[in-house]
């Protein structure tokens, strides 16, 4: 066999989450309902938050992001598409050098890693990042 | 769109040869334009530093035809700007004659009947008098390959790029960046690249276990020349992993990475370089955007997209100068570097007529060498064509059709899949097929010829992840190459339909069924990035094709009903 069933199997799931639209929404209010839990529905601002990462994954399994926090106590990472969203909490002490965090996640599908901040003075900012999950096949 | 219309004019281009109808007249008109090698190499020495680019040779040592795509669609911010415009309309924007060299070198109508006028393109002995002349002029000139060099023929896989890096050796460049080099398996890559007397640059070539730049490939290199310091910025194709398999190359990690790119081009100004130049394998409209998000950059030597444009386009304060691929053109940009900034250019992409430029004998001997030990293999004779053979355009080419026929015979599947490359030289009609020009359309180091089932709904899956990586409107998602070709499927395409909604009505062919989401398929395709792909090396498949036809004559597809062009 040429393709192997595990490989077509892992190509259909990444494909398939990719595909069905429908499932999306569903997973994207849980990760908001978790936020909310989070910022007590506070309003977030944009600021200095920033969240880097690749645009295509290469790997699903292993996806790097860099997050930039100046001045948070708090960082809190989500995964819009993931079956369990919340991804991981960076708490930055007050003689903290730098608020500056990196990791590696793991992505199901095309989907957003959202980044909350909660502020020194209580305030919380989000950004986030469209990460790709693709089959890919035929570059030029 | 792919219409009827388009398709009757390559048939009818094709059949001029043979039957002489109406379409014939361009190839008297083009015979009696003489073109001389000085007027190709005409150039107003111009600034203080020349810069030569070449890039996405895919191997192609000698000259070949190369058809330019008749449809190359941009979506969103790029519908209807360059490189996203052919034929006619190419010609009218630029104000290129019919029926003139620049006709024939950067549209693609009536192709067949001009290449009898204009003949082969391409040819590194030919380049390098090009190079040569350029020096002549300019001693010091910059020379940068873009990289897709050591891949793409029947030399270059049995040889693992050997014969590649010996002949672009001889050109003496002095600097690279790559793509196709890395299916070369890292290990080979390595061996190639610390025997190189140049530099090998990768701003976006990073270490994947520690995700930090790599020894081997330097972001950057600065040039003193012309009285001034000019720095040369590489960047890697950078979906490899994504669009090539992965697995021959696990120690890299690639990416636009525009971040790191800002803070090259901010740590050379800070080093004294008075003109940045980013020698790229982004693909067109990547470099585009990516002029936009990175400041600070003079120009851009765009690779990978294999498209040609007659002068540089620009985006911000950046030009972008794309220079075709296979050998076909040579850029040079003369810069004017003063005062701490570029204060103008003068380019010329200059098309390389092989037939018009005289070959560098010293080169000629070189390539020759390289081809002897092959040359029995290379030049049996498989078949002939009486279509024009290309590949480039968004949804299928006749090379492909053809491929795709082989698989259905061949490997007896109802449907094929044939990978969207750009790389590929043409055929015109009358020509024979040899086991070379087999290679050049299938040559690589993963090219087993796969029959595996798939479902409808995955067959879906599979054309809709593809299509937005062509079509997807932010460029930054784009992958840089075309539709996979399907044999046996045909299928509705809306290029502005968000992932999921582009693909319809999808049917098979040969029964006039619409494609069942629950039913199996069988398919044979090639070109898997999984690891362990089994099956016969495609270009096997493809002669054994050949060979039984004899004689190719590729009827017109009609097969994809392209909206939203």
């Amino acid at each position: 066999m040429e393709l192997t069933r595990r490989n077509m199997m892992v190509l259909s799931s990444a494909a398939l989450a990719a595909s069905s639209i429908g499932v999306l929404p569903a997973m994207a209010s849980l990760a908001d309902e978790q936020i909310a839990e989070l910022t007590g529905g506070a309003e977030m601002v944009e600021g200095e938050l920033s969240i880097s990462a690749p645009e295509i994954a290469e790997n699903g399994n292993t996806v790097p992001i860099d997050i930039s926090a100046p001045g948070a106590v708090m960082v809190a990472v989500f995964a819009d598409g993931n079956p369990t969203p919340a991804v991981a909490t960076f708490k930055f002490g007050p003689l903290a050098a730098s608020h500056d965090a990196s990791t590696r996640i793991r992505l199901a599908a095309t989907q957003n890693v959202i980044a909350i901040a909660q502020m020194q003075d209580g305030t919380f900012q989000r950004a986030s990042a469209e990460v790709k999950v693709t089959i890919g096949g035929c570059g030029g | 769109m792919i219409s009827r219309r388009d398709f009757l004019q390559v048939g009818m281009a094709a059949s001029a040869i043979v039957g002489a109808s109406g379409f014939g007249n361009w190839a008297r008109l083009a015979a009696q334009q003489t073109l001389t090698q000085d007027q190709l190499l005409e150039f107003d020495t111009f600034g203080n530093v020349s810069l030569i680019h070449i890039t996405d040779i895919h191997a192609q040592l000698k000259p070949i035809y190369f058809r330019e795509p008749s449809v190359n669609l941009g979506v969103g911010g790029n519908k209807g700007a360059v490189p996203h415009v052919t034929g006619a309309d190419f010609r009218r924007l630029y104000g290129i004659e019919d029926g003139s060299p620049s006709h024939y070198a950067l549209t693609h109508d009536d192709f067949a009947s001009l290449s009898q006028a204009y003949g082969r393109v391409g040819g590194l002995d030919r380049v390098a008098t090009v190079v040569k002349a350029i020096r002549a002029d300019r001693p010091d000139a910059i020379l940068l390959d873009g990289g897709d060099t050591w891949h793409g023929s029947y030399t270059c896989y049995q040889t693992q790029g050997q014969d590649m890096v010996n002949v672009m050796n001889a050109l003496q460049p002095d600097a690279m960046t790559f793509h196709w080099e890395f299916t070369l398996g890292s290990d080979r890559v390595a061996e190639l690249v610390e025997s190189l007397p140049f530099a090998a640059l990768g701003q976006n070539i990073f270490d994947a276990e520690w995700d930090e730049p790599t020894e081997l490939f330097p972001p950057y290199k600065m040039f003193e020349r012309g009285g001034t310091k000019i720095a040369v910025i590489g960047q890697a194709f950078p979906y490899m992993p994504i669009a090539n398999p992965g697995w021959m190359f696990p120690e890299y990690a690639f990416g636009i990475r525009d971040e790191n790119m800002q803070a090259m081009v901010d740590e050379v100004r800070a080093a004294g370089a008075e003109c940045v130049v980013v020698l790229s394998h982004n693909g067109f409209d990547v470099d585009k955007k990516m002029a936009t998000v990175v400041s600070g950059i003079d120009v851009i030597l765009s690779g990978h997209t294999h498209d040609a444009l007659p002068e540089p386009a620009l985006s911000g304060e950046t030009i972008i100068v794309p220079s075709g691929s296979n050998g076909k053109f040579v850029s040079r940009v003369d810069l004017d570097i003063r005062d701490g900034r570029m204060m103008g250019y003068r380019h010329k992409l200059i098309p390389i007529f092989s037939d018009v430029i005289a070959p560098d004998p010293d080169m000629a001997a070189l390539i020759d060498e390289q081809r002897a030990p092959f040359e029995a293999e290379l030049s049996e004779v498989i078949g002939q064509t009486e279509s024009l053979l290309y590949r480039r355009g968004n949804f299928n080419g006749t090379w492909d059709d053809l491929i795709c026929d082989a698989l259905l015979s061949e490997r007896e599947a109802e449907i094929a899949l044939s990978p969207g490359v750009r790389w590929g030289p043409s055929l015109v009609p009358g020509d024979d097929i040899t086991r070379e020009d087999i290679w050049n359309v299938t040559s690589m180091t993963y090219g087993n010829a796969y029959r595996t089932e798939m479902t409808g709904e995955f067959l879906k899956v599979v054309l809709e992840d593809v299509a937005d990586n062509i079509f997807n409107p932010d460029p930054y998602y784009q992958q840089g190459g075309d539709m996979v070709r399907t044999g046996g499927l045909g299928y509705r395409i809306d290029v502005n339909k968000p992932q999921g909604e582009r693909i319809s009505d999808m049917v098979l062919l040969t029964t006039g069924e619409a494609i069942d989401p629950a039913r199996n398929y069988v398919v044979a395709g090639w070109a898997s990035v999984n690891e362990g792909t089994e099956g016969p090396p495609i270009w096997d498949v493809v002669e054994a094709h050949i060979r039984k036809l004899g004689t190719i004559t590729v009827k017109p597809n009609n097969s994809v009903d392209v909206i939203g062009a």
